[in-house]
């Protein structure tokens, strides 16, 4: 990429159409970066949406006994928080970044299929009105009982629960339905809309990452879709796919589910990695380190990713042989994954580093999101996981995976691109207070929740025994303050929105790549043909 | 938006804006929500599902109709026809995918939970105590023989003439693509008549065969895991030959009004892949829900 050289005299001969007036350019957009606001200012307000059960959590959890939430409702809030997170915040947010950066990385006039692409968003608003739907149903008359299941809604228990269920499995019908649009057109305009001399080995590793994770997404999706058809014809038609008096098996909605489940642990991550090795090099100022490593731990993972979905399921009991297998390719994994941080710390060696707010989220992700990965791979040891299985323990794993590996790298990636979208730069020392806020409380909420799990805290349980109540204290105490520490995040955002300094078309010192010869923010249209990039 | 009109081929294309994916969400939104209204006895819910359907054939309609005047307009370059190329592949990749979890769930009942509950491994142990008297073959109802005694259905009847009429009708569809090839509009389109007459013929077949099923062989949906798998499979497949056939049926009139030239038919080739899957597909439920 450092070699690209662009021909921008030529895009500078067409005139450029401003964009469609009032309501009907976002509803009927055919734009990849109006489509790319949309996913990320939806994911914003679902990001707040799954805040405040996780604060309702918190609160309920601050002290042992019953506070404020009936049982029920609080493994309703539970199975809520995960689903707005995952399907809600994080999946969305990622695929915005994809639909802002892919064309402008790779240099195409728009996603390969632009109008599937305002179908892949639009449905879901439509899906999330399904899902918090499925929260409220409850709370009417004749609405049945509550999604006390968690996320994962294993049967038996998700056959008994009301009507609720059903439009949660319709919300995950639709929610797959968008994710498996969205990724066919990221593979297409990968695959396609690249400039000429844009090799695969060229490409940015945040398009590698996403092509990765479109390809994990049209894999996995559908396995969910079948599995949760099974559900509700077990629910509604008298099928006997999960129940044991007919010859079928609970346990086989878990495989499905985890198919589904594990790589959708690194459909989360991918494309945050993707970020850094976007962030890292800028704020390093040296080349990526180990460019086609990274492309080959990639794939790795998601090969053997695909493979080792049962360490979720370690306690159903399965046979030795299989146990023992999952085990090891579970631990295998770590290998990848440890190869793409040390790439990363690679790249940082000896550079010119300074410490710009996306160079600190990203220095946060390779601290935390490797310790939460070790903590994974003390979960994958059979004997021990026999120990955490559904504890607090777990709870912190997969937090630390996920806020610091999904999540920092989204606003890592956030406050990188900011300029280049908004064209303006934003408030340094505001957004460096945010990090440290947010990272600090982050870790005074799940911290703690490691040592009430190794002492035998179990999860998604309302009341806990007097003996953990001072952790349960602090974590409440962080958990707050961590929710609240978003609202600077979107102060920083409108702002930067609204004026600040101008942007340059290269807003950042040490930046490579076909994005930043745009100007800042880009024409509406950013590319009519096809940009020149010297041949390597 | 418009530039695309006054440009040549070699530059980018981007489509105007478009009110059809707004369409399809609320129709997709009316269906889903008025089906799990429904099945919960809530009446309104057949209206919105009949709603949405509406909706969603006008949607398919005028969505389509934009694209075809958009191709018979000349508009689409090679970079425009490679992505619905691609494209289409992989919706087919992520169909394939969708019918595997329930090829798995097939796969995982014979093989791995049914040999347990009939006491073999180590978690024979719920054998021991819950279900002592059954033993694991199939097909099989499970130890609680739910939905009664049944009759499985046999391999070399109708579901063998089926495998035959699905070939044919691949080969028929084929042959109607030389035609397109060959600028012979007559063979094209009494070859997509025959694939037709074939795909109805064979939904009609597997419609008398479920009739036969209930009827006969009390064979139903309720039969226990036997049951679930050979009409979630079968059910399904059917419902991809009906769509399938209603594909073909589109392509069919568009090549009487002469849509398609030897080199611009993607439309046709779309249709004809789905075809071939859906054939694919079949194959597979002959083999693992049928014969074996």
């Amino acid at each position: 990429m450092s070699t690209a050289t662009i021909d921008l005299e030529h895009h500078g001969e067409h005139e450029h159409h401003g964009p469609p007036k009032g309501l009907k350019r976002w509803l009927f957009s055919t734009n990849h970066k109006d489509i790319g606001t949309m996913y990320l200012i939806f994911a914003f307000t679902m990001l707040f949406a799954g805040g405040l059960s996780a604060m309702a959590i918190r609160v309920e959890l601050f002290l042992p006994g019953l506070q404020l939430l009936e049982p029920d409702l609080y493994n309703n809030l539970v199975t809520n928080h995960a689903l707005i997170m995952i399907f809600g915040a994080v999946m969305p947010a990622a695929a915005g970044l994809a639909n802002w950066m892919i064309p402008l990385m790779i240099g195409a006039p728009d996603m390969a299929l632009p109008r599937l692409n305002n179908l892949s968003f639009w449905i879901l608003p439509a899906a999330a009105t399904m899902l918090i739907l499925s929260f409220i149903v409850p709370f009417f008359p004749g609405g049945g009982t509550q999604i006390n299941t968690g996320w994962t809604i294993y049967p038996p228990l998700s056959v008994q629960v009301g009507m609720s269920m059903d439009f949660l499995i319709f919300a995950l019908h639709m929610l797959g339905i968008s994710s498996v649009l969205a990724s066919i057109n990221i593979i297409v305009t990968i695959f396609n809309m690249r400039v000429p001399n844009m090799t695969m080995m060229r490409m940015p590793i945040f398009v590698w990452t996403w092509l990765v994770t479109a390809f994990l997404l049209i894999l996995v999706i559908p396995v969910l879709a079948g599995g949760i058809t099974m559900l509700l014809f077990d629910r509604h038609f008298g099928t006997s796919f999960f129940n044991a008096a007919g010859g079928g098996d609970p346990v086989l909605f878990q495989h499905l589910f985890w198919f589904f489940g594990h790589p959708e642990v690194y459909i989360l991550i991918l494309p945050s990695m993707g970020v850094l090795a976007s962030v890292v090099p800028t704020f390093s100022r040296k080349p990526l380190f180990g460019y086609s490593s990274l492309v080959g731990a990639m794939i790795a993972i998601m090969i053997i990713g695909m493979v080792v979905w049962a360490h979720h399921q370690y306690t159903i009991g399965m046979s030795l042989g299989a146990v023992s297998y999952f085990m090891i390719g579970t631990i295998i994994i770590s290998i990848p994954v440890g190869l793409m941080v040390f790439n990363y710390i690679a790249t940082m060696w000896r550079g010119a580093m300074t410490f710009e707010t996306p160079m600190l989220f990203a220095i946060g992700i390779l601290l935390m999101f490797s310790f939460g990965g070790l903590t994974g791979i003390m979960l994958a040891v059979v004997p021990a996981d026999m120990q955490y299985h559904d504890s607090m323990f777990v709870v912190a794993h997969f937090h630390y995976v996920l806020m610091p590996g999904a999540v920092f790298g989204l606003f890592a990636g956030v406050f990188y691109w900011l300029p280049k979208w908004t064209g303006h730069m934003y408030d340094e020392k505001l957004a460096k207070l945010f990090f440290w806020i947010n990272v600090i409380s982050f870790n005074i909420t799940f911290f703690p929740q490691h040592f009430i799990g190794l002492a035998g805290m179990p999860r998604r349980i309302v009341d806990y025994h007097a003996m953990f109540t001072e952790f349960n204290v602090i974590s409440s105490i962080g958990g707050i303050v961590f929710g609240l520490s978003h609202l600077l995040l979107l102060y920083i955002v409108i702002k930067t929105v609204r004026g600040g300094k101008q942007a340059e078309n290269k807003a950042w010192e040490g930046a490579k790549g076909l994005e930043w010869e745009l100007p800042s923010p880009p024409p509406f249209h950013s590319w009519t043909t096809p940009p020149k990039l010297a041949a390597s | 938006m418009s530039s695309a009109a006054h440009h040549g081929p070699t530059d980018y294309y981007i489509p105007d804006s478009s009110p059809w994916p707004i369409v399809a969400m609320l129709s997709i939104f009316l269906m889903l929500s008025g089906t799990a209204l429904t099945i919960n006895a809530v009446g309104a819910g057949v209206w919105m599902v009949l709603a949405g359907f509406v909706l969603l054939m006008v949607m398919f309609y005028g969505w389509f109709s934009v694209v075809i005047k958009e191709n018979l307009a000349d508009r689409y370059n090679e970079q425009v026809d490679g992505s619905f190329r691609q494209g289409m592949f992989w919706f087919i990749a992520s169909e394939v995918f969708f019918f595997l979890s329930f090829f798995g769930a097939l796969y995982y009942i014979r093989d791995i939970a049914l040999p347990w509950l009939g006491g073999e491994g180590y978690l024979g142990v719920t054998h021991e105590i819950l279900y002592k008297q059954f033993e694991a073959m199939w097909p099989s109802a499970g130890p609680g023989q739910l939905g009664g005694e049944f009759k499985p259905m046999g391999a070399w009847g109708i579901p063998a003439l089926n495998t035959l009429i699905l070939l044919t009708s691949g080969a028929t569809v084929t042959w109607a693509h030389w035609g397109l090839k060959e600028h012979n509009q007559k063979k094209l389109v009494w070859g997509l008549a025959a694939t037709i007459a074939l795909g109805l013929i064979f939904v009609a077949m597997q419609a008398y065969e479920y009739y036969h099923a209930y009827g006969e062989l009390n064979l139903t949906l309720k039969s226990g895991v036997y049951g679930s798998t050979f009409y979630m499979l079968t059910g399904f497949h059917g419902f991809h030959v009906t769509m399938g056939t209603v594909m073909l049926m589109v392509i069919l009139v568009r090549a009487m009004k002469s849509h398609f030239s030897p080199h611009n038919h993607f439309a046709f080739e779309a249709v004809a892949w789905y075809w071939h899957f859906v054939d694919v597909v079949w194959l597979g439920l002959f083999v693992f829900v049928y014969w074996l």
